[in-house]
């Protein structure tokens, strides 16, 4: 019998096994059609591209509106009015609280009433007709804060957001107004005609107030686009409320923070805040049901991947399979001059492993480098978001990881399949 | 007294299919010296190669015992075969056997490397023995660039690359033409000159004067043994 080898010998023997695995590998890559190369690094790349992107573009359907959310309506953290209350207590209280926290850039309160606005009342000559009214909530807000928090002035479509120190305006959401609510059909009442310069009349309980449409925002929030806007001051002249307690506190952390929404959070609730006010992160203010949507979305997409996975390694498999089954003879001879098996099984896995990382590499820079900036500056037009591809680097790694096992996988069994045929056999090709 | 590096008792081999058995080799016993140059020659069918491959650990006998330089080979697991033969086999084909999209020098080095030679050592000793075999400016080609007897050189080159006890050439020269044959058994004297031990299946009777000794096969069995100063 042959000597025993030793631990070490063994390692080494491993070590050859691998190198000499590499070296073949890389004389059949080398040695290989150009073409045949690039498609299959082609097919690689789309298959990396299916397990992110589709994936990513559902999930990015609910994220555009998250962050749209966040962005726009609820900053890092709102306190919002508690249910069978009418406002939030001690508001100036938690005013002042959160302006000395670390880390708030900005704390912006809103106050609000369900109101009613008319429009068109000048022009109405049949008073047998229904009013041109729908309800919504008058929000009085403090234009510096808002526009702080949310830049609500950006999404102003028609005309111009309030001035600070005017008084007499009010901007209305898109989606009261019938011209941008065709989606909606006839779901609820909107208003006809009503344009920038336009009057309205407001009317909270039994006060109603002449106000000028100054302009129309329109976000994929529907808390901003239903609502119409005035200033604080125009609000409490509307409004009697004992205490001038707000509805909505919202609030922006400085971007160079290391607090979370969560942190403000701890804070508020341990300065004994949680009974005045319903204390929210912006992931907890958002609905649930776009959470299950983004769940439902997130499977959806990893169906989707784990279809493209499989097709992939099928894919490999035929390849190598037919690389392995028409280089039987020189897998053979190889065998026959003493190359061992896992050396030859270790070059088509190393082939399975280069196609495989090649196209997830260039995968890689498609993503980061072209789609997700594309889908930022350009995102997909969707009625509650604008959907943006949702690409994290741990999930992104993952799949590319998940790639590569799966195709050495596909690699190494078509390998080993011809292999481990009869040595002589594969040599006179019987 | 020299010892036998080959050693084969009572070897049988029988091809079987669903419905048929054919036996191939018959009770073959057969012992080779150290240094031999032995030439197995037979019709076409004699079970010649088949006895090479047997011997050289292609193939698994259907019974008998094969020893190779005192080991015996009955039992050995697919890994030590295939250790014996890059260790103490070489192996020239027919059809050259090279692998295509390797260069002759990178030929050379596989058995090479995997017998744990560097990078470095393993392309010296192939461009040595490319040298040694009058290739030496053909280095660089692929199979393909070369003519068949440059391709058999190559191949002589790469058995013998890892010194092996036994070089087992089935049919060298089939493929060549008469001048590129000459040249081939001519290395194959010059090898022999040096104690390699050499086991030759051909079927070319001009070739027979270099051999040491002659076996022939018919149907299976060895009809004539013609043993040196015999």
């Amino acid at each position: 019998m042959l000597p025993k080898k030793s631990l070490k010998q063994k390692w080494l023997n491993n070590l050859n096994v691998l190198w000499v695995g590499w070296f073949l590998a890389k004389k059949q890559i080398i040695g290989s059609n150009i073409s045949t190369t690039i498609l299959i690094i082609f097919i690689m790349m789309l298959t990396f591209l299916n397990l992110v992107v589709v994936s990513g573009v559902l999930v990015g359907l609910i994220e555009g509106g998250n962050i749209a959310n966040k962005n726009q309506y609820t900053g890092d953290l709102i306190v919002s009015t508690l249910a069978g209350k009418s406002s939030i207590a001690r508001t100036n209280e938690i005013q002042n609280t959160l302006k000395q926290m670390s880390g708030v850039a900005v704390v912006n309160t809103r106050y609000f009433e369900s109101g009613r606005i008319e429009a068109n009342y000048k022009t109405r000559r049949d008073f047998s007709e229904l009013q041109d009214t729908v309800g919504t909530q008058i929000t009085g807000i403090s234009v510096v804060d808002e526009e702080a928090l949310s830049g609500i002035s950006g999404f102003v479509i028609e005309g111009n957001f309030l001035n600070p120190n005017e008084s007499g305006g009010i901007v209305i959401g898109a989606n009261l107004l019938k011209r941008f609510s065709t989606d909606f059909g006839d779901a609820f009442a909107t208003l006809e005609g009503v344009y920038p310069g336009d009057e309205v009349k407001v009317t909270i309980g039994e006060k109603t107030k002449t106000f000028i449409v100054k302009g129309i925002v329109d976000t994929k929030v529907n808390e901003v686009s239903l609502r119409a806007f005035i200033t604080k001051e125009d609000f409490w002249r509307l409004v009697d409320r004992p205490e001038l307690n707000g509805n909505e506190i919202t609030v922006k952390l400085s971007p160079t923070t290391f607090f979370t929404g969560n942190d403000i959070k701890n804070n508020l609730v341990k300065a004994g805040f949680a009974p005045d006010g319903k204390i929210q992160t912006a992931l907890e203010a958002i609905p649930d049901f776009l959470n299950q949507i983004r769940i439902a979305f997130s499977l959806l997409g990893n169906v989707i991947g784990a279809i493209g996975i499989v097709v992939a390694s099928i894919t490999i498999f035929i390849v190598i399979f037919i690389n392995a089954v028409t280089r039987r003879k020189y897998i053979g001879i190889m065998k026959g001059i003493g190359i061992s098996e896992k050396s030859i099984e270790i070059s088509y896995m190393f082939q399975s492993v280069f196609y495989a990382s090649i196209g997830g590499i260039i995968g890689v820079f498609v993503v980061y480098v072209i789609l997700v900036p594309l889908f930022a500056a350009y995102p997909l037009n969707f009625p509650f978001s604008d959907g943006i591809l949702v690409a994290p680097v741990k999930g992104t790694v993952f799949r590319f990881f998940l790639l590569l096992f799966v195709t050495l996988i596909a690699g190494y069994i078509p390998a080993r399949k011809i292999v481990k045929q009869n040595t002589l056999d594969s040599i006179l090709g019987r | 007294m020299t010892k036998n590096i080959i050693s084969v008792k009572n070897l049988f081999k029988t091809y079987s299919t669903k419905d048929i058995e054919t036996p191939v080799l018959r009770d073959i016993n057969l012992e080779v010296p150290e240094g031999q140059f032995l030439g197995i020659m037979g019709k076409s069918g004699a079970g010649k190669s088949t006895l090479m491959y047997q011997i050289g650990l292609l193939d698994h006998p259907s019974g008998g015992e094969i020893i190779l330089n005192g080991m015996n080979t009955e039992n050995m697991s697919t890994e030590v075969r295939t250790q014996m033969r890059l260790n103490e086999l070489g192996y020239v084909f027919q059809d050259y056997a090279l692998i295509p999209e390797l260069t002759a020098t990178e030929n050379i080095m596989i058995p090479l490397l995997m017998k744990g030679f560097s990078m470095n050592e393993s392309k010296k000793i192939s461009t040595d023995m490319l040298g040694r075999v009058g290739l030496a400016h053909r280095t660089d080609n692929k199979p393909s660039q070369l003519s068949g007897g440059e391709q058999q050189r190559v191949s002589i080159a790469r058995a013998m690359a890892h010194n092996p006890k036994i070089l087992f050439a089935d049919e060298p020269t089939a493929n060549l033409d008469s001048a590129s044959g000459h040249s081939i058994i001519q290395l194959f004297k010059d090898l022999h000159a040096t104690g390699q031990t050499i086991v030759m299946v051909t079927h070319e009777e001009e070739y027979v004067k270099f051999c040491d000794r002659i076996v022939y096969l018919e149907d299976g069995k060895i009809v004539r043994d013609n043993k040196p100063h015999q």
